[in-house]
C-alpha cells in the first residue's frame, strides 16, 4: 500500500480565497490568449472555477514533488482549455506565471493544446474524446498497485459527442473504478454553435447513469456547490462518478458569455481586451 | 525448411513467459483474445489482462493511461481493426511517447477466406508515418519470440509488430537475436538482392533457388525492422549485387518496397522491381491461392528477379 500524501495547507480553503484565485486565473486566461492572438477563452472561462477547486482544495498534488506515485491525476480531456489548465498550474506553483505569456509561441513549452512537456501535466490532449480512456487506464493501474490516488478527467460538452467517450464509460463501469471522477463542463456551446443544435444529446445524466456511473449535477461556478459535488464523489464506493458541472461558456466576460464565436478566438482588439479584464476584476 | 507454429501462437506463449518475469506487463485485447492468443496470458494473469470488448478506441486510450501510470502495455487485436484507432495511437500514445506495444495479428492477405474486409495491406505504411513509432515485421516464430524479448527488456516507447494468422516456415537459426534497425542476410549472392520480410521471406528463399538455376546468384535479406530502417545494409547490398527486388505481403506503395526505393533513389540508384499488393483490396480464397492471384507467389518473385537483373544498372551508367 502506497502512503497517502499529507494534506496540504490548501485544504479547507474558504470560498472567498478560492474566488480570488479563480479571478486571477480568469485574468491570466485573457492575457494569455490576447498575447498569443489565438486560443480558446470560452471553454477555459467556463471550467476555471472547477479547476481552481480541484487544484487548491480537492486533489493531493505537490508541485515540489511532481513524480510522487501517489499523487492524484488530472486529465484535461478537452485539451483546447489549455489556458485554464496552464494558468491554474502556474498559480499553484508548478512554473512561473510569466511563462504564460509565451503561450503558443515558437520557443515555449506551452503548446496550443495541453502538452505533457509542461510541468504538472499528466498527458497531452487536444484531439477530443480520448482523456476519459486514459483516465480509465490510470485508474486501473492504481487498483493493480493498491495505490490510493484518484483520477479526475474534465470533459467538454461537445466532446461527449465522440464515441470514444461512451466506450470508456462502459470500461469504467465494467471495472468498478471508484477512484475515477469525470467532470462534464456543460456550457451548452461548441465551436459551431449551441450544442443542442449541433448534436442534441438529450438527458446526459440519464444516459450516463444507464452506463452504470453515479451521476450528480452541480453549479460549476459556485464553490459551495462544487465542494459538495466532489465530497459526494468521494462518498461513492462501488462505481465511477460522473459530475455534471452546469456552467456558462465565457463566464465572467459579458460579450463572451454563451457566444460560440469565443470558443476559439481571443478578444478582437485592445478595447475588447481591456473590457474583459475590467469585467473580470468587477465580478 | 521445417514447418513452425504460427507467429500468434508464439506470441501467446511468449506473453505468458514474460508475465512471470515482468510484473508491470499488462495486456489488452478487444474480444479477439482467443484468435490473437492473448487469452493464454489472461488465464494465468487475470488481474493484468483487460478484455475491453469490441471497443478499440477505449482499449488504446486505456493502454495509454496504464503506460502513463508506469505499466508496459501490450495491445492486441486484428491489424485491420487497430487502424480505426489511428488517431488515438497518434495523440495518446505516440505524442506522449509512452510504453505501449501494438502486437497485431491476422495482417495481410493470408487471413484468406475472411476476405477483403479483414485483409489489411496498408498498415505498415500507416504506422510508419507516425513520429516515435517503430515498426517490425517478423518472418518466423524464432524472430517473433526474439522481438518480444527485445521489446520487454530494452524498450519503453511505442512499437508496432505485425503478425499473421498462418503458419510459416522457420527461416532463422535457433540462435537468432533480433537487432533493431539491422537486416539479416539469410542467403548471400552477387547478382541480385531480394529484400523481403514477413511471410515473403520463405518464398524469397525458394525463389532464390529457382533464380540460381537460371544463373542469377541471389542474396536474400530479411528487413524485419521497417522503422528504423537499416539504410546502410540496403545500400551495401545494392552496391554488391547491382539489382534489387522487394517482396512483401503488403501494398508496394507505402511499405517495404517504398522504403527501399526511397533509400536507393537517394543514395545508390539501381533497378528495383517491387513484389506486393497493388492499389487494390484483397479477396476471399485460400492464402496460397491469393499469393498467385495477386502475383505475389514464388514464380512472381522469380520473374521480378529476372526483370531486375536484365535492367541496366542506372548508377553504373551515370558514373
Amino acid at each position: 500500500m502506497e502512503k497517502s500524501m499529507p494534506d496540504k495547507d490548501f485544504k479547507g480553503m474558504d470560498r472567498e480565497t478560492l474566488e480570488k484565485i479563480a479571478k486571477k486565473a480568469r485574468s491570466l486566461i485573457i492575457k494569455m490568449v490576447y498575447s498569443a492572438k489565438s486560443g480558446h477563452p470560452g471553454g477555459s472561462l467556463s471550467i476555471i472555477d472547477v479547476l481552481t477547486y480541484l487544484y487548491f482544495n480537492e486533489m493531493n498534488v505537490d508541485p515540489s514533488d511532481q513524480n510522487l506515485s501517489s499523487r492524484d491525476r488530472f486529465i484535461m480531456s478537452k485539451g483546447h482549455a489549455s489556458p485554464a489548465l496552464y494558468s491554474i498550474l502556474a498559480l499553484r506553483g508548478y512554473f512561473p506565471s510569466e511563462l504564460l505569456m509565451d503561450f503558443r509561441k515558437i520557443n515555449s513549452k506551452l503548446e496550443g493544446h495541453v502538452h505533457r512537456g509542461v510541468p504538472g501535466v499528466e498527458t497531452s490532449t487536444g484531439s477530443l474524446g480520448q482523456g476519459l480512456g486514459i483516465g480509465v487506464g490510470m485508474a486501473l493501474a492504481a487498483k493493480m498497485d493498491h495505490n490510493p490516488y484518484r483520477v479526475y478527467v474534465v470533459l467538454g460538452d461537445g466532446e461527449i459527442e465522440e464515441g470514444n467517450v461512451w466506450e470508456s464509460l462502459m470500461a469504467g463501469s465494467k471495472y468498478g473504478l471508484n477512484n475515477l471522477v469525470a467532470i462534464l463542463d456543460k456550457n451548452g456551446v461548441q465551436l459551431d454553435g449551441f450544442t443542442r443544435d449541433i448534436m442534441p444529446m438529450g438527458n446526459v445524466a440519464e444516459k450516463v447513469k444507464a452506463f452504470g456511473w453515479e451521476v450528480r449535477e452541480f453549479n460549476g461556478h459556485d464553490f459551495d456547490d462544487i465542494k459538495s459535488a466532489f465530497d459526494f464523489a468521494r462518498s461513492v464506493k462501488d462505481r465511477p462518478v460522473f459530475l455534471i458541472a452546469n456552467t456558462v461558456k465565457g463566464k465572467g466576460v459579458s460579450y463572451m458569455e454563451n457566444n460560440y464565436k469565443y470558443h476559439g478566438s481571443p478578444p478582437a482588439n485592445d478595447e475588447e481586451y481591456e473590457r474583459a479584464l475590467r469585467e473580470i476584476e468587477g465580478i | 525448411m521445417r514447418p513452425a507454429e504460427s507467429l500468434r501462437e508464439t506470441y501467446g506463449k511468449k506473453l505468458v513467459e514474460i508475465g512471470h518475469r515482468k510484473k508491470d506487463v499488462v495486456v489488452l485485447d478487444a474480444d479477439l483474445s482467443s484468435s490473437t492468443k492473448t487469452s493464454e496470458f489472461g488465464k494465468i494473469f487475470p488481474d493484468r489482462f483487460f478484455n475491453m470488448g469490441i471497443s478499440e478506441q477505449s482499449m488504446v486510450t486505456a493502454a495509454a493511461g496504464l503506460a502513463l501510470a508506469g505499466k508496459q502495455a501490450f495491445v492486441s487485436t486484428f491489424a485491420v481493426f487497430l487502424m480505426r484507432t489511428y488517431e488515438q495511437i497518434r495523440q495518446s500514445v505516440c505524442y506522449n511517447n509512452i510504453d505501449v506495444k501494438f502486437v497485431v495479428t491476422h495482417a495481410g492477405i493470408t487471413v484468406g477466406e475472411d476476405g477483403a474486409t479483414h485483409q489489411i495491406v496498408e498498415d505498415v505504411g500507416i504506422m510508419s508515418g507516425l513520429p516515435n513509432m517503430k515498426v517490425i515485421v517478423p518472418a518466423d516464430s524464432i524472430e517473433t519470440a526474439s522481438v518480444i524479448d527485445y521489446l520487454v527488456d530494452k524498450t519503453k516507447t511505442p512499437y508496432y509488430v505485425r503478425l499473421t494468422r498462418e503458419k510459416f516456415p522457420v527461416v532463422n537459426d535457433d540462435s537468432y537475436k533480433f537487432k533493431e534497425g539491422q537486416n539479416t542476410v539469410l542467403r548471400d549472392g552477387s547478382d541480385l538482392t531480394i529484400f523481403c520480410n514477413g511471410s515473403m521471406v520463405g518464398f524469397s528463399l525458394q525463389a532464390a533457388e529457382e533464380l540460381k538455376k537460371q544463373a542469377i546468384d541471389t542474396a536474400v535479406v530479411n528487413v524485419s525492422s521497417i522503422k528504423p530502417l537499416d539504410r546502410s545494409g540496403i545500400i551495401s547490398y545494392a552496391k554488391k549485387t547491382g539489382h534489387v527486388v522487394t517482396a512483401e505481403e503488403h501494398s508496394i506503395y507505402n511499405g517495404l518496397g517504398s522504403r527501399v526505393s526511397e533509400v536507393l533513389s537517394e543514395e545508390y540508384p539501381v533497378p528495383v522491381v517491387r513484389v506486393g499488393m497493388r492499389d487494390t483490396f484483397g479477396k476471399s480464397g485460400k492464402s496460397w491461392e491469393l499469393f498467385d492471384y495477386f502475383h505475389m507467389g514464388i514464380k512472381d518473385i522469380v520473374s521480378a528477379g529476372i526483370k531486375s537483373f536484365r535492367e541496366v544498372n542506372k548508377y553504373e551508367t551515370i558514373s
